[in-house]
Order: structure tokens, then C-alpha cells, then sequence
């Protein structure tokens, strides 16, 4: 019955967004929570904009600490060197082994431009033309070390096979890296790329280059039509559409009790707010809405953003998960141990890698 | 002369200097997490201050192509540094980040957070003088590095972990100098440990004086103890220009260690490590740069070149008079000339000789402890801190346990006079 639309497994992700939290600890509570429910992954937003801990940094404080979930920190292109995010997105890939992914985010504001003073804002086409130029070129640094590059004990007093390092040579509207990497290929070959396809300026970078893209729908057509639209565009670039998952992202909020408390919502559906669709009801009703929508061939799958997190997240996991791991509709444990595996996304084979690759 | 009785400890992964070879797990394992992971337990277990992960910006390159003959690799050293303040809960957590390219409020931000997170551990070392051309990987493109760019970067990163009130208030900063123009409001509060600690390096006179101006801690190179004295007493003495003193400064060698049973037996290994390390590439690689060009046809089990080197520089013509002195004197081929002339570690000896030898180095004001770096990584390291430790402890030389929970405390650096010692702001243009 499950596969009434050619439709794959559900994968579901949540936020573990926690203003004002300096601290390790309840991060750290949040992402074992969201273990403890098999979730895909978890998103950790940023910006230079606000107040708070450097997402990428909080992540990969907690990846020792848990064992199979996806960690995902935004990581802004704007005002960062292209090769240290790219660094730092393969790290996290390394100490995680293999649970990392990455939101591709901007910087839009004359705010967040003064705390650098080297450029004025930009218009959002140009910084997400930028964008989609760093997620290209850090998928090329990621590749510029082929997965034997290291020789396991050294021959002759070499440590490297220097033919399976590359330059990159990449030049861009606003930048250039020459290459290659100076650290080897992470374990899932690709960090997962994540992109919120939402506003327009990002879609061509989702379509283009994410493994992951977020729309914030209010409705299974809306998602439907979201998701056919950029897994078209997705093929336009020459990719296959299976490659790109399209989630749902929505505002939850499960502080109502078990069902949905106001009329049009809960079983009713989201209501569109400024930040975004929000979901108020109870988990009961939320795995209604989950298990409906992907039935119906609207989306791979949801990311939900809990604007309570302690409250929430906690209902989402013993409730709504728990409910759809009864229903046989969500994995009750992770067969796979990386991102990639869990997504049922296939590790890209290196492009310069020219025998041995993967058909 | 000051002189401190507690020295202090760090390691250095994956150590930048090539003089040995890397005994640590094979291939790409090394930078797996278990591998740091052990890494970091074991500098924790020998009670040291700090571990300090360097920082790629660019592969070494050798005539064009990527250099093989030295392991290279390394992680991003903050996300992995925010990994390893997991795994450990004491141990202070340095990452060097390179200056040349850095921007004040992502830098801030970053070492920042890692402070936070690790509630007190985080240290910033500023990294200076590295390769131009590994401007080509950054958006400033290759350009020489200017030293005031450094300067003003630490001032500017000083003012953004200083800017909110000591009582949790965010206040708006700016800057404005000649390479930096900035204001906004910082997104954390000041640090546990009232500012992150500050590790700088060189063995230029514009990174002494940059030292004396804003160093927590200076990484010089290992040298004679004469030559270590005269250094220490030349930095030191810099302090009291900026209005500090000693205490506020702690000056560490980074420094090789091989154990053996013996003292004969550690000569022994040492001679083999050189041995094994130096193979007929890397004669002709140590060549190559010496002499400045291409030896591929050199036959490292003959003599020397005959050729000059291409430099003109004082430094190589007298590096090569003394190798080519070394071989004549020896009647040493390449290969030996090159074992016997590079790559000598710094403390040989049995655990006893190489204690007494660190604890005098501290006693005689030539240092305030060492970072230990290459060949001790993982088993050297435990080997260090299982066997030399105890002895540093009985001689009242190294603490027996940690007295506090920060870097700062572990470097007896104050936490108060951080957060108010005066700093220099950037010139303005």
C-alpha cells in the first residue's frame, strides 16, 4: 500500500534552534531526543545577524556524543572563505564519520555586511549566485583528494599517491580556489547539502546542487507542485530527480494537547504565518498529516521546526514518531550509519576519479 | 630572573615541523575521530595545558606538484577541537587559524564559541608568515602577508570578545583602521575565561614585538640553551612597554622528545627514526630545496652536488659550507650528510635525562614549558606522559592534578587583568 505512488521510505528531520543557549548540554539533550526517534537529521540554524553559538561548531560538539543521526548546521556563503567552510563541512563529516550535512545559507543584510565592512549588501540573486558557486566548489575540494589518495603505510617514504590529488582551478563571479583540499575525502563522499527552496532565488541553487531542499508549503498541492518543479529543474541540470529529496519544512507546535484545539488546524492543515506554515495541534493529529501527505505523493518527507524545543520536540519524538513507527510508516532503528545511507542517497563516485569509479 | 617551579605541557598535532616520521595510524585513519580522539585523552591524562591542532590553508608543494613525502592531512582544527571538548574536560583546546586571510568577526565568532562550549578551554593560535600562495584557496587571492594586517586583526578580534559588559549586556563595537572596518554587535557574551588565550609564534622581530604587545602564550623554535635564555629574556623584556609583565606571558619551545630505557638506547632510536625518515626521495627532496634546483638524477648514496645552489642568500650559502663541511669532515655520503644535518630531536634520553634536562630548562629562564610536537604523537605521547610526567611531578616541576577548569587557570594566566588590560586599537587611516 505504501508504494501506491512509486513514493520512498518517509524521512522526517527536526530543528534543535535553542536562542540564548550557550551551553553544550541542551543541545546535546536535543539531538539525542531526536536520535532516540530514528529522525534523518537535525538542523542547527545561523546567521551573523543574531545573537548565538556558531552552528557548525555546536554540531560538532555534540557528534561524539551520538552515534547515527544526521547533523546539518547552517553555514552561511556571503562573508566565509569558500575553502574553510568546505574544511569545516568535511570535518564535521570526519568526527561524525559520515553524519554531516550542511544548510546553504545567505547573508542579505547591510547589518551583517557592516560586521565584515568589506562589501555593502548584495541582492539576493547575486549572494545566491554565489551560493550555488561555493556548494559547487566545495564539492570539487571534496573530490580534489580521491578516496585512495592516502597511501595506508607509506611506499618508499610517500605518504600520498600525488596523481590522485587535484586543483580545482575554480573560478567564480566573486571568488577563485585553486586547490586541492588539504584534508582528505570525507566518509560520505559529499556532505548532505540542504538548501531551503522556499524563495525563488534559491531554487535554482537546490535544483542545481542540494541533496536535500526545504519548501515551507501549507498544503499537499503547494508541496506537490514545489517538489515536481524543482526535481524538473534538478533534471534540467542533468541530474537524476531521485537525487533530491524535498521535504516539508513546517512551525510546530504541540503545545495544545493530544488533538488539534482551533478549528482549522491540526487535521485541518497548516496556516500560513509570516515565518512560515505552522502546524498547532496535537502529535496525534500531526502523524495524520505526516502519514496523509506522503501517501499522496506531496513530499519525501518533513522538517520540523518545534517553537517550543524542550516541549516539543519531546511530543514529536513520543508521539508523532512513535505513532507512525506503530503504523509501520517510519523506521523503528537506523539500518545505515551515515547521512547518505539513512536519506537512501548513493555516495558520489569522485569526478576525477577516472578507473574504479561507481556505474 | 624570574623563575617559575611549575612548567607547562602541551602537544601539537599534527606538528608542522619535518623532522620525523609520523607513527601514528595508517592512511586516512588519522584524521578519523578515534585517532584524535585518543590523542586528546592521552594529553589529558598526562595533565597537559593544551592540545594544539594546526591548520591547513594550502598543501605543501614541492617543484609543482603536491610534496608526498611528509603526511599530510589535517582537519579543520575548531570543529574538531569542539569535537574533542566532548571527550575531555580539562584540557585546553588550541586551533591555529592563519591571519592572512582571517576576517575579526568570523574569527571571533568561531574561537568564541569553541570557548563556550568547552566552558573556558579555547585558545587561538594566531598563525603568521605562512605561504603566500595559499591565497590562491581564499578570496583575497596571493598576496604577501602584512604584517600590520596581523596586528590589527588581534585588536579587532580583542575588541569583539571584550565588547559586551562583564555583567552579560551586548554593546556595539566598532573598529576602523586600516585594513579593517567594522561595527555591529558581537553575537556572544565574554568569555569563561575572560578571553580566550592567545598563542603566537615566529622568530621574526615583528612577531616578538607582537608577542610582547598580546601574547597569552609564544611558540618559539627549540634552540641552544644560551640561544633559548637570550630569546626568553629578549621577549620578556619587551612586556613592560605594553604595561605587562612576565606573569602575563608564558614562552614555550616546541620541542622533539625520543625515550629509551637507556640513554644509549634513545640515541639508538633517535639515529633510526632520522634512518627511516630520511629515504633516497627525501634526500633528494631536502637537496632539491636546499640547492634550489632540480637533483632528480642525484644519486643520494654519492657525494653532495658539486653544483652551487641557485640562492644567493647568506643563509643557504652557509647551510650548504656546512653540510659540505659535515661530509668531508664524516666522509658522509648525501644520504648520511642529510640524516646527520636535519631532523635532530631535542630531548634524547632516558625518561630520567630528559626530565632533568626540561626542569633545568625551565629553572634557568630559558623556558616556561614545551609543546611537544611530530614524532610524539599518540604513542610517543602516551610514552611522554606515562613516563616522563611522574618524574616532572616528583621534582615539584608539573602540577598532579588540574587546579582549575580553564586554559588560563592551567597557565596561571590571570582572568581578570584579561579582560581589562589595556590593547592597542588599529591605526586609523
Amino acid at each position: 500500500m505504501a508504494a501506491a505512488h512509486g513514493r520512498g521510505l518517509l524521512h522526517l528531520a527536526a530543528a534543535v534552534d535553542l536562542p540564548g543557549a550557550l551551553d553544550a548540554g541542551p543541545y546535546a539533550e536535543l539531538v539525542k531526543l531526536a536520535e532516540h526517534g530514528g529522525l534523518d537529521f537535525v538542523t542547527l540554524d545561523d546567521s551573523f545577524a543574531r545573537p548565538g553559538p556558531d552552528a557548525l561548531g555546536v554540531l560538532s560538539r555534540v557528534a561524539p556524543g551520538t552515534r547515527r543521526i544526521g547533523l546539518v548546521p547552517t553555514v552561511t556563503t556571503t562573508h566565509t572563505e569558500p575553502f574553510q567552510v568546505q574544511a569545516a563541512v568535511a570535518t564535521l563529516d570526519w568526527v561524525s564519520r559520515g553524519r554531516a550535512g550542511w544548510r546553504i545559507e545567505v547573508s542579505t543584510t547591510e547589518g551583517e555586511a557592516r560586521l565584515f565592512g568589506r562589501r555593502h549588501a548584495a541582492p539576493a540573486e547575486t549572494v545566491w549566485q554565489e551560493a550555488g558557486e561555493v556548494a559547487d566548489v566545495a564539492a570539487r575540494l571534496w573530490d580534489s583528494w580521491e578516496d585512495d589518495a592516502v597511501y595506508r603505510e607509506p611506499a618508499g617514504g610517500r605518504y600520498l599517491d600525488r596523481d590522485r590529488l587535484h586543483h580545482v582551478g575554480f573560478t567564480g563571479s566573486a571568488f577563485s580556489v585553486r586547490g586541492p583540499s588539504t584534508l582528505p575525502r570525507p566518509p560520505q563522499g559529499h556532505p548532505v547539502r540542504v538548501v531551503d527552496a522556499t524563495d525563488g532565488p534559491a531554487r535554482a541553487v537546490a535544483a542545481r546542487y542540494a541533496d536535500v531542499a526545504l519548501v515551507r508549503a501549507a498544503s499537499p498541492d503547494r508541496a506537490a507542485a514545489a517538489r515536481e518543479q524543482l526535481r524538473d529543474a534538478a533534471a534540467g541540470f542533468g541530474r537524476r530527480p531521485e537525487s533530491l529529496l524535498v521535504l516539508v519544512s513546517l512551525l510546530v507546535d504541540l503545545g495544545d494537547g493530544e488533538h488539534a484545539a482551533e478549528p482549522g488546524h491540526g487535521g485541518g492543515g497548516p496556516r500560513p504565518t509570516v515565518q512560515g506554515p505552522l502546524y498547532r495541534g496535537g502529535p496525534v493529529d500531526l502523524a495524520e498529516l505526516i502519514a496523509g501527505w506522503h501517501a499522496d505523493g506531496a513530499t519525501d518527507g518533513f522538517h520540523l521546526v518545534p517553537v517550543a524545543p524542550r516541549r516539543d520536540l519531546e511530543r514529536l519524538v513520543n508521539g508523532t514518531v512513535a505513532l507512525l513507527q506503530h503504523r509501520g510508516l517510519f523506521r523503528t532503528f537506523y539500518p545505515g550509519s551515515t547521512l547518505r545511507e539513512h536519506l537512501g542517497l548513493a555516495r558520489p563516485a569522485g569526478r576525477y576519479t577516472v578507473t574504479g569509479g561507481t556505474s | 630572573m624570574t623563575v617559575r617551579r611549575r612548567m607547562h605541557l602541551a602537544a601539537v598535532f599534527p606538528g608542522t615541523d619535518d623532522t620525523t616520521g609520523w607513527p601514528g595510524p595508517p592512511g586516512d585513519a588519522r584524521l578519523a575521530f578515534p585517532a584524535l580522539e585518543r590523542l586528546a585523552r592521552i594529553a589529558e591524562r598526562g595533565l597537559f595545558d593544551f592540545l594544539l591542532l594546526d591548520e591547513g590553508q594550502r598543501l605543501p608543494e614541492h617543484r609543482g606538484r603536491v610534496h608526498d613525502l611528509e603526511p599530510a592531512g589535517r582537519p579543520e582544527p575548531v570543529a574538531a577541537l569542539n569535537a574533542l571538548a566532548d571527550v575531555t574536560t580539562r584540557l585546553g583546546l588550541a586551533a591555529t587559524v592563519g591571519a592572512g586571510f582571517a576576517e575579526p568577526y568570523e574569527l571571533a565568532r568561531r574561537i568564541a564559541t569553541l570557548d563556550q562550549l568547552s566552558a573556558g578551554r579555547a585558545a587561538w593560535r594566531v598563525a603568521t608568515g605562512g605561504d603566500p600562495r595559499a591565497g590562491e584557496n581564499f578570496r583575497g587571492g596571493a598576496r604577501p602577508e602584512h604584517p600590520a594586517r596581523t596586528a590589527e586583526l588581534v585588536a579587532a578580534v580583542r575588541l569583539l570578545w571584550d565588547s559586551w559588559s562583564p555583567e552579560g549586556t551586548p554593546r556595539p563595537f566598532a573598529h576602523q583602521g586600516r585594513h579593517f572596518d567594522i561595527a555591529g554587535e558581537f553575537g556572544l557574551p565574554r568569555s569563561p575565561q575572560g578571553r580566550p588565550v592567545l598563542i603566537q609564534a615566529g622568530e621574526s622581530e615583528a612577531a616578538r614585538e607582537l608577542a610582547a604587545a598580546s601574547a597569552d602564550v609564544f611558540l618559539t623554535r627549540h634552540g641552544s640553551p644560551e640561544a633559548a635564555r637570550f630569546r626568553y629574556r629578549y621577549v620578556t623584556q619587551r612586556l613592560a612597554a605594553y604595561g605587562r609583565t612576565p606573569a602575563d606571558l608564558r614562552i614555550m619551545p616546541t620541542v622533539t622528545v625520543v625515550l629509551g630505557d637507556t640513554d644509549a638506547e634513545a640515541q639508538e632510536r633517535a639515529a633510526d627514526i632520522r634512518r627511516q625518515r630520511v629515504t633516497p626521495h627525501y634526500t633528494r627532496y631536502a637537496l632539491e630545496r636546499l640547492w634550489g634546483r632540480d637533483l632528480s638524477g642525484h644519486d643520494p648514496d654519492g657525494p653532495l652536488p658539486e653544483a652551487a645552489p641557485r640562492g644567493r642568500d647568506g643563509e643557504t650559502l652557509a647551510l650548504v659550507e656546512r653540510w659540505r663541511a659535515l661530509a668531508a669532515e664524516k666522509g658522509l655520503s648525501s644520504r648520511e650528510t642529510v640524516i646527520e644535518a636535519s631532523g635532530r630531536q631535542s630531548f634524547v634520553g632516558s625518561p630520567e635525562t630528559v626530565a632533568a634536562a626540561l626542569h633545568t630548562r625551565v629553572r634557568e629562564g630559558a623556558a616556561d614549558g614545551f609543546v611537544l610536537a611530530a614524532r610524539l604523537t599518540a604513542d610517543g605521547l602516551a610514552e611522554f606522559a606515562d613516563r616522563v610526567v611522574p618524574l616532572l611531578q616528583e621534582r615539584g616541576a608539573f602540577r598532579t592534578e588540574y587546579e582549575g577548569t580553564t586554559l588560563r587557570s592551567h597557565l596561571a594566566l590571570s582572568h581578570r587583568a584579561a579582560g581589562s588590560r589595556p590593547h592597542r586599537r588599529g591605526n586609523t587611516a
